[in-house]
């Protein structure tokens, strides 16, 4: 029972993060009907920038410089600039001249993007794995009876949770978040409402790729490893979560975030871990073909 | 292509001599490989030839009828696991079965092939059958997911060496004619030549019939076709098992070319290959995935590997994505679009006008 706590513990702070991953996913396809391959490689560089961020903080400021809440906030704020100007310059330079091309060149362009930035990731920052310096000493909170509350957990689901009701404010609460609902409903009526429906769409991917970087940060942190090809099976994951729940639906990636976390927890704990990844996209195609809408989704006929 | 009854010249001419004559042409190219090229040349011609049995298969469901499929590596590696498990249980060190004995032991490595392909077809319907209701991206990220279940199970399947691999996959079998014993190199190459042609015209054949005309119609409007009468579902189930079986006989002849099979050859990436493969040919040229295939291959060996040793970073990939985004900007419909190299003797040959289909 101790161990199955725990499990669940370790679950829902690993589906917390693929909960902000599957986030930018379904924003952007909500927004565009694309699945952004590229996103998962934006995560890359997210954790990539805040690799290079805290060695370069380490190295100036030496001795003074500790592990603890300013430093893990800098980090952050670094990773989910840089996740935001690369998904801005991707969407400008790739997605934006397509706009009016069939949804296939777009998709195919958008696995073009993320191969191309995993490969030129290899080049420019090493195909070998890089250990992530510690932003945050990690420490028990709270243990006993073999449950071991940690604090990257707690910070984990904090941060999370905090980003998602932020983002949920945006969307809800916000003229900004209005226009993106707007864009998302039908792109044509909003444009003729006099939203600047170019605009909305790089705000969308602005915050979806800076909600990537928060990902990132807290995926460095607690599995202390990154290469360049980090986001091919993180990034797929996270997608099936945001299909799981519904994919254009916000609350339906978090909860397929989770449920994915969960998952994937659970089959590694009381199964096999190499069925870790199939897992994933078992969970796809069941959910693809019993309730191809998601979880939380709304099945669309397609018309004439 | 819009004449009613073709005479039974055309028929002949279509159906066995332009076969005939271009498998003769390869296996000429095989043989002046066979005495002139070194073993990694050789490999390098066999790599280009499942590059293009796979590019052609692919064609078939993205090209013609306009379904995405992103896990066409999975059924390539049925293919290659099924046969090469065959080979090595048969012709393989040590080997305690025996299937066919020698004066035709050369006809194994195609009748495991078929093995092979059919085995992928079984695999392609098993896919196809619950995926293909869905559309689009949804389509697409289903295939990724069976392409990577398919790896996974194969890494975990102990008789094929998991994640260790399969080796010792040997060359097809002997082929005596009188005293001469033909090289394993050409044996392969004569295979592979094979599968090629046939892939090739059952597609160009298939593409052009009734069926064909069936699969076109649900790429251009499936709403319309589905009105028209077109069993849609049915036309994307068959389009993916025959892509599939032809996948699987690309998965073949690439098993006993590189004697060594592993799961990770498999992965995402080789899908991505195959429709970088389509998409710069054209979605819906079959002569254009052959082209295609046969620079995506060469481009890397006898261009970017120079530049590499150059350079000293491997920037192979980094060119092939960029040209696949560049391309999808620039010029969508790829090299030839939906047209073929016949399409311009045609052109050259015959007056302006009349032939509708070069133009679209």
């Amino acid at each position: 029972m101790e161990d199955f706590i725990q499990h669940l513990i370790n679950g829902v702070s690993l589906g917390s993060i693929y909960a902000l991953i599957a986030l930018g996913y379904t924003m952007v396809y909500g927004i565009l009907q694309l699945i952004n391959f590229a996103h998962s490689e934006v995560y890359m560089l997210g954790a990539f920038a805040a690799y290079y961020t805290a060695i370069g903080l380490g190295r100036a400021l030496g001795a003074d410089l500790e592990p603890g809440i300013v430093f893990f906030g800098i980090v952050l704020i670094v990773a989910m600039a840089a996740c935001g100007v690369a998904g801005l310059t991707i969407e400008r330079f790739a997605y934006r001249p397509l706009r009016q091309a069939p949804k296939l060149n777009t998709l195919i362009t958008a696995i073009g993007v993320s191969l191309f930035l995993q490969y030129t990731g290899q080049v420019i920052f090493g195909a070998d794995p890089k250990s992530f310096p510690t932003v945050l000493e990690d420490r028990s909170l709270v243990s006993s009876g073999g449950i071991d509350l940690r604090l990257f957990d707690v910070t984990i689901l904090l941060t999370g949770v905090a980003f998602m009701s932020g983002l949920h404010y945006l969307i809800h609460r916000t003229k900004t978040g209005k226009a993106m609902r707007a864009v998302s409903t039908n792109r044509q009526v909003a444009s003729l409402m006099g939203i600047n429906t170019d605009k909305i769409i790089s705000m969308t991917f602005l915050i979806g790729s800076s909600l990537a970087g928060v990902g990132s940060v807290l995926v460095g942190m607690k599995y202390p490893q990154i290469d360049p090809l980090m986001g091919l099976f993180f990034g797929l994951k996270a997608f099936v979560a945001a299909v799981l729940g519904g994919i254009g639906n916000l609350a339906g990636a978090v909860l397929g975030g989770i449920i994915m976390g969960l998952s994937e927890e659970m089959v590694v704990a009381y199964l096999s871990s190499t069925y870790r990844d199939a897992l994933a996209f078992g969970l796809l195609i069941v959910i693809l073909v019993f309730r191809p809408a998601g979880l939380l989704g709304k099945w669309q006929t397609e018309k004439v | 292509m819009t004449d009613a009854a073709p005479s039974p010249q055309t028929r002949f001419r279509r159906s066995f001599l332009a076969p005939t004559a271009t498998f003769a042409v390869l296996l000429a190219l095989g043989g002046i490989l066979d005495r002139t090229a070194n073993g990694y040349t050789q490999l390098i011609f066999l790599f280009m030839f499942v590059n293009m049995i796979l590019a052609l298969s692919l064609n078939l469901v993205n090209g013609f009828t306009g379904q995405f499929s992103l896990g066409h590596a999975g059924f390539m590696a049925v293919g290659a696991y099924v046969s090469g498990y065959l080979s090595v249980l048969t012709m393989g060190v040590g080997a305690r079965l025996m299937f066919l004995p020698q004066p035709f032991e050369f006809l194994n490595f195609p009748i495991f092939a078929v093995a092979g392909g059919l085995a992928a077809a079984a695999a392609g319907y098993l896919v196809g059958l619950p995926s293909l209701r869905l559309r689009g991206d949804y389509l697409a990220i289903v295939t990724l997911g069976f392409g990577e279940i398919i790896r996974v199970v194969l890494l975990n399947t102990k008789a094929v060496g998991g994640a260790r691999g399969m080796p010792g996959v040997p060359a097809p079998g002997e082929l005596v004619v009188g005293d001469y014993v033909f090289s394993p190199f050409f044996m392969n190459y004569l295979w592979a030549a094979f599968w090629l042609t046939t892939t090739f015209f059952v597609l160009w054949r298939l593409v052009r019939s009734t069926h064909g005309r069936g699969f076109q119609s649900v790429r251009e409007d499936e709403i319309a076709a589905e009105a028209m009468g077109v069993n849609t579902t049915k036309m994307k189930v068959q389009a993916f098992v025959i892509s599939s079986f032809f996948a699987g006989l690309a998965g073949a002849v690439f098993a006993s070319a590189t004697k060594y099979l592993n799961p990770s050859t498999f992965q995402f990436t080789k899908s991505v290959d195959a429709i970088i493969m389509v998409v710069l040919g054209g979605m819906g040229s079959l002569t254009g995935s052959v082209i295609a295939a046969i620079i995506v291959t060469m481009l890397p060996e006898f261009v970017l590997r120079p530049l590499q040793e150059y350079t000293g970073v491997d920037l192979r990939m980094v060119i092939y994505s960029l040209l696949l985004i560049i391309f999808m900007i620039s010029r969508p419909q790829g090299i030839f679009g939906k047209a073929e190299v016949t399409d311009l003797f045609k052109r050259l040959t015959k007056a302006r006008g009349k032939d509708g289909r070069t133009s679209a």
